[in-house]
C-alpha cells in the first residue's frame, strides 16, 4: 500500500465529485426536500389509533384473560400490544409512542401526563367499567402511575430512515455506478497500466465516498434539525459510528456490484434491484412490526435495516453501545464480507 | 544494440479465437519498432501482453533479460488506443496525478514543453481537441520517464496536421534514447517513424525487418500510374503488368525498366500527360503478403 498513490486517487475522485455541481447539489437538496415534505405532511397530524401496551410475565395469556373479565380490554379502536419488557415500554409511553401501559401482574397503569391520548384513554378506562365492575373492582383494580416526556412525532421516527436511505443511494450509485463508468470508458484500464494496485484504488473510492456521505449527512442532519427540531436522545458519537459503519457497508456493497460489470445499464438495473427493496422493506417509511415474519427476516439481510434500527434506537430511545451492539456487529461483518468479495472479484477491464 | 524487451512464442486465446499465435520479436534499446496490420490482426493484444495489461497464455516476455514483473510498470510508458481520464480534471492535474503514481518522474515543465501542452495546461481535459488530447495522453505515457514507450495506434482518428505533429513528438522521444513499440495501420506512419517493423495478420507475424530492407527484399520494380481514361480500349490487353484500381479510375503498371515501359505506352498511342511514377510502398508490401486491402 502506497499512501502517495492512495492519496492521489482519493484526491482525484474527491475533486471529480465536488466539481460535479449537479450531483453534489442533488445529494444535498434531495433529502432536505423529503424531510421538509414529510414534516409538513405529518407533523401536525397524529395517528388516529390508540396504542396500549400490556405487560405481564406472559402478556399474551394475561391479555386473553383480562379481555374476558375487563370491558376496557375489549374496546374497539384501541390496539392492545403485548410487551415482554417493562422498561422499554415505559420509554415508549414517555415518547408518546404508547398511549397507555398496563402491568397486569402488579396492577399498575401508566399514562403520560402530557399526552392527550393518554388522558382520553384513562377516561375510557373509567367509563368502560360496568357498574358491576366498578362495584367489585374500581378502575379494574389498576393504580394510576404517570410519566412525562416529549412526544415522538412521525417525522422524528422518519428522520433516521431518510438519512440512511440517502446514504444508501449515495453509496450504491455514487460508487458502483461510477466504477462501472470508469471501466467502460477506459479510466480503469489506464490506471491498471500504472503501479496503482486494486486495493489502493478501491480503498480510495471507499474513503472518498465515506467522508462525502458523512459530511453531507451531517449537513442534512443539522439543516433539517433547524426546520424540524427532531428528537435526539442518544449519543452523537454513537450515531456517527453507526452512520460510518453503515456507509462503509453500503459502499462495499456498491463495490461488489461494480466488481466486474462493464455495462452501465446492467449496473443500474442491479443497483435498482438492490436499492428499491431496501427502501421499502428496511423500515424507512413504516415500521415492519406486524408485517409477515418472512418479510421481517428478509429485511435483516439488508444493511439498511440495521443502520435504521440502530440510528432509531439512538435517536428515539437513547440507546447506548450495548443496545445497538447486534447491529454494529452485523454491519461490520457485512462491510468486511462485501469488501473482501468485491476486491477478490475486481477486474480493471 | 542490446535487446531491451524480448517476446518469445507469445500465445493468447480469447475463447476459440487465437488472437496472438506464437509471436516472437525483440525491441532493441533506443529504436522504434512498429507492429503493422489490419484491425483484428492481433496488434493491440500483442502490445497489451507486453505491457502486462493482458495475461499471456503461453510464451515468455523478458525485460533486460529477466521475466517482466510488476516493477516493469515503473519503466514503461503506455498510450492506449482508447482510454479516458476522470472527469473534471485539468491537463495539469492529470499530469500531477499520474506523476504521483511513480517513484521516478519527468518534471511537468519538461513534459509540457516536449508535448506542447502549455496553451491548455489549465483546461478541462474533456474540452481538448483530438490532437491536443493525444498529446496529453502521450505526456502521461512519458510522466515516469520510461525506458520503453508503448504507443497503440496513436494517430488513429487525427487529421493530417495533428498526425504530423504527433509524428514529430514521437521522433523527439526517440531522439531522447527511449525505446518505442508502435502499432499502426498507417503504413506511411510506420515508414516515417520505425527502424524496424513486423507485419501481423491473424495473430501471426508475416514478415519483419527495416522498412527499406523489406521493400528491397520484396520489390525490384516501380509503379507507373495513369488515369484510366487515358488508355483507350482494355488496359489488360497491353503487354505490361497491369493492375486496375477501378475505384480510383487509375491504372497501375509495375515496371523494372521505366524506359521500356514508356516506349510501350507511346507505341500504343497512350498519352503520358497524367503519368505518375512512385516507388513501392509498405502498403504494396502488405497487399502482396496478405492479398487483401487494409481494413481501416
Amino acid at each position: 500500500m502506497s499512501w502517495r498513490r492512495f492519496l492521489a486517487v482519493l484526491k482525484a475522485r474527491n475533486r471529480e465529485f465536488i466539481r460535479d455541481r449537479a450531483a453534489l447539489g442533488w445529494n444535498i437538496i434531495f433529502p432536505i426536500f423529503i424531510v421538509a415534505g414529510f414534516a409538513f405532511a405529518f407533523s401536525g397530524k397524529p395517528m388516529d389509533l390508540y396504542k396500549v401496551g400490556v405487560y405481564a410475565a406472559d402478556p399474551e395469556q394475561k391479555l386473553t384473560e383480562v379481555e374476558k373479565t375487563q370491558t376496557f380490554f375489549r374496546t374497539d379502536y384501541i390496539r392492545f400490544i403485548p410487551v415482554s419488557e417493562l422498561a422499554p415500554a415505559l420509554t415508549k409511553v414517555e415518547r408518546h409512542q404508547l398511549d397507555m401501559l398496563f402491568d397486569l401482574d402488579q396492577h399498575y397503569y401508566w399514562i403520560n401526563r402530557d399526552s392527550p391520548k393518554g388522558y382520553l384513554l384513562e377516561r375510557v378506562l373509567h367509563g368502560a367499567d360496568t357498574p358491576a365492575d366498578t362495584a367489585n373492582n374500581p378502575t379494574g383494580g389498576f393504580q394510576r402511575q404517570t410519566v412525562s416526556g416529549r412526544e415522538i412525532r412521525y417525522v422524528d421516527w422518519l428522520i433516521p430512515g431518510v438519512l440512511a436511505m440517502n446514504m444508501m443511494f449515495s453509496a450504491l450509485f455514487g460508487v458502483g455506478y461510477v466504477i462501472v463508468r470508469y471501466r467502460k470508458s477506459g479510466v480503469l484500464k489506464r490506471l491498471q497500466a500504472t503501479p496503482v494496485t486494486a486495493f489502493e484504488f478501491l480503498t480510495a473510492q471507499v474513503v472518498s465516498r465515506l467522508w462525502l456521505i458523512l459530511a453531507i449527512t451531517s449537513g442534512v442532519y443539522a439543516g433539517a434539525n433547524l426546520f424540524i427540531d427532531f428528537s435526539m436522545f442518544g449519543s452523537y458519537a454513537l450515531l456517527l459510528l453507526v452512520f460510518t459503519l453503515g456507509a462503509i457497508s453500503l459502499i462495499s456493497l456498491g463495490l461488489l456490484v461494480a466488481a466486474r460489470i462493464a455495462s452501465e445499464e446492467l449496473a443500474g438495473g442491479i443497483l435498482n434491484v438492490l436499492s428499491w427493496p431496501m427502501m421499502f422493506l428496511s423500515g424507512v417509511w413504516f415500521s415492519l412490526e406486524g408485517t409477515h415474519p418472512l418479510i421481517q427476516q428478509l429485511a435483516l439481510l439488508f444493511p439498511l435495516t440495521h443502520i435504521i434500527d440502530a440510528s432509531r434506537a439512538i435517536m428515539i430511545d437513547g440507546a447506548g453501545l450495548t443496545g445497538i451492539s447486534t447491529q454494529l456487529l452485523v454491519l461490520t461483518l457485512m462491510s468486511a464480507g462485501f469488501l473482501l468479495l468485491g476486491a477478490a472479484l475486481f477486474r480493471w477491464k | 544494440m542490446a535487446v531491451l524487451l524480448q517476446a518469445t512464442h507469445l500465445i493468447k486465446h480469447f475463447g476459440d479465437v487465437t488472437a496472438v499465435d506464437n509471436v516472437s520479436f525483440g525491441l532493441e534499446a533506443g529504436t522504434c519498432f512498429g507492429l503493422l496490420g489490419p484491425n483484428g490482426a492481433g496488434k493491440t493484444t500483442t502490445i497489451e501482453l507486453l505491457e502486462g495489461i493482458t495475461h499471456v497464455d503461453g510464451g515468455e516476455i523478458l525485460y533486460r533479460n529477466k521475466p517482466v514483473g510488476t516493477d516493469f510498470r515503473n519503466d514503461a510508458g503506455i498510450m492506449f488506443q482508447s482510454t479516458a481520464l476522470q472527469d473534471y480534471m485539468t491537463v495539469r492535474e492529470a499530469l500531477q496525478m499520474f506523476g504521483s503514481f511513480y517513484p521516478r518522474t519527468t518534471p511537468i515543465d519538461e513534459l509540457v514543453d516536449t508535448c506542447s501542452l502549455g496553451e491548455f495546461l489549465d483546461r478541462d481535459s474533456r474540452k481538448l481537441s483530438g490532437g491536443q488530447r493525444q498529446r496529453l495522453l502521450l505526456a502521461i505515457a512519458l510522466v515516469n520517464n520510461p525506458q520503453v514507450v508503448f504507443l497503440d495506434e496513436p494517430t488513429t482518428g487525427l487529421d493530417p496536421q495533428a498526425r504530423h505533429n504527433l509524428w514529430a513528438l514521437v521522433k523527439r522521444i526517440r531522439a531522447q534514447g527511449k525505446t518505442i513499440l508502435l502499432t499502426t495501420h498507417y503504413m506511411e506512419e510506420a515508414y516515417e517513424l520505425c527502424d524496424e517493423i513486423a507485419i501481423m495478420d491473424h495473430g501471426k507475424i508475416i514478415t519483419r525487418g527495416s522498412p527499406k530492407t523489406l521493400l528491397a527484399e520484396h520489390f525490384d520494380e516501380v509503379v507507373l500510374q495513369l488515369p484510366r481514361a487515358d488508355i483507350p480500349g482494355d488496359p489488360t490487353d497491353l503487354p505490361l503488368s497491369i493492375t486496375l484500381r477501378e475505384a480510383e479510375e487509375m491504372v497501375e503498371i509495375l515496371s523494372r525498366d521505366i524506359n521500356a515501359t514508356i516506349r510501350t505506352l507511346l507505341d500504343n498511342d497512350i498519352s503520358l500527360a497524367g503519368l505518375q511514377i512512385r516507388p513501392r510502398t509498405l502498403e504494396d508490401l502488405f497487399l502482396a503478403l496478405t492479398g487483401k486491402g487494409l481494413r481501416a
